[in-house]
């Protein structure tokens, strides 16, 4: 009987740790993903298809991977001229988001990598705030 | 805990009815081509055998000329005997444009083989989309320019004829790109009557446009199929 009750407690503090890391967890997912409708979506569309030979995708965009240290810059500042993508010509040119923190990037960037059928790894803050490191004269112009 | 089934299962049951409903409703509407007329009327008096009658003029599109992204002139002989729906967009637009254009090209795959259906894209940034900017623009869209004219023209002409579409668009240095407009798709019929108005960043509005475009054309190609079978 005790014993019983003790196998209940502790199933009921794994299922309460579990809710907790998943609420956490999904509360930057969400805010990734609010993020990504707000900023993102009117371009690259709500499942990252991208328009045409216009707007390259982010879904199983190849440029995701060859060009993973400078997706936080090209977020934080846009990007303009002539780039490839899964064999693609795009130059369009992606306005900047100068107001993003560096914490709403990385979720931004952590939605993008885990969705639309992305597989990536992870983004930390320290690995956004480096690359952002790169690119900060561009916001002293 | 039974009658929480109960009150889901109820509920389920009423969800599906009104959906069934609202699924009658908008068929019948697509059936019967009542489309309203959109815009200011006027009463126009006429004599017939000597007795007075009034018309009713519905508001219409006056002429117009701009240049498409082949440099070739379009005009309202353009449009002449077509359905076309229309927006006002610019090819820098940071916000709605892209996912616009996006819907729009569901209603050109919609009726890329039907040649009484065309597009009609306005700039409303005519200083920076000039024709070479047009022209690259749609043809990394990958679209046909008889069928779907991208034009540009006199700054003033397309912000006056924005107004008879009944479309918003103005210059405006506060906003993102540098211009207010709406998203609007407009529904013209073959006498340069406007027939709708839809959010052209709403997939259901835009849904709607593509069920709503057959009631305006002649039922001609119908019964052809019909006599096929
Ligand atoms: C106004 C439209 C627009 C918006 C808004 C926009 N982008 Fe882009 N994006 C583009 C265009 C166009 C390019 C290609 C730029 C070029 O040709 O140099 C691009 C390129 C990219 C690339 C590199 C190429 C690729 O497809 O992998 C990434 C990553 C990217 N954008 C992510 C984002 C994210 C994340 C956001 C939201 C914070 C965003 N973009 C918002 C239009 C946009």
């Amino acid at each position: 009987m005790l014993i019983k009750t003790k196998i209940l407690l502790y199933g009921a503090g794994i299922a309460a740790l579990l809710t907790l890391t998943r609420c956490f967890y999904s509360d930057k997912q969400n805010e990734g993903e609010r993020l990504y409708t707000q900023y993102c979506a009117n371009c690259h569309m709500d499942d990252g298809s991208g328009l045409r030979n216009l707007i390259p995708p982010l879904a199983g965009a190849d440029y995701l991977e060859n060009h993973r240290d400078e997706l936080a810059c090209i977020i934080q500042h846009g990007q303009t001229g002539n780039i490839v993508v899964n064999g693609k010509n795009y130059n369009q040119g992606m306005p900047g988001f100068e107001h993003l923190s560096k914490g709403q990037i990385t979720n931004i960037l952590n939605y993008v990598q885990t969705n639309f059928g992305n597989n990536n790894p992870r983004f930390s803050i320290q690995e956004v705030e480096k690359q952002l490191f790169k690119c900060r004269h561009l916001l002293e112009q | 805990m039974e009658r929480n089934k109960l009150s889901t299962l109820f509920s389920a049951l009423l969800l599906g009815l009104s959906a069934l409903g609202w699924q009658a409703c908008s068929q019948g509407n697509s059936e019967t081509s009542d489309l309203p007329y959109l815009g200011e009327r006027q009463l126009v008096q006429r004599e017939v055998d000597g007795q007075q009658v009034t018309d009713t003029a519905y508001h219409r599109i006056p002429d117009f000329a701009f240049i498409n992204q082949d440099s070739q002139v379009v005009t309202s002989l353009t449009v002449q005997d077509k359905v076309y729906v229309t927006d006002f967009f610019f090819t820098t637009c940071p916000t709605i444009c892209p996912k616009m254009k996006s819907q729009m090209l569901r209603i050109y795959e919609a009726f890329e083989d039907d040649p009484r259906v065309m597009l009609l894209s306005h700039t409303i940034d005519p200083k920076h989309d000039t024709v070479a900017v047009l022209r690259d623009y749609a043809d990394r869209l990958q679209v046909n320019s008889d069928k779907w004219h991208f034009v540009t023209g006199e700054k003033d002409s397309i912000y006056s004829i924005a107004l008879q579409y009944m479309v918003s668009a103005m210059e405006d240095e506060e906003e993102p790109g540098g211009f207010v407009h709406s998203g609007a798709f407009v529904l013209v019929d073959q006498n340069r009557h406007v027939r709708g108005i839809y959010d052209g960043t709403d997939p259901a509005q835009v849904d709607r446009l593509i069920r709503d475009i057959p009631a305006l054309l002649p039922k001609k190609k119908k019964k052809k199929d019909a006599d096929k079978n």
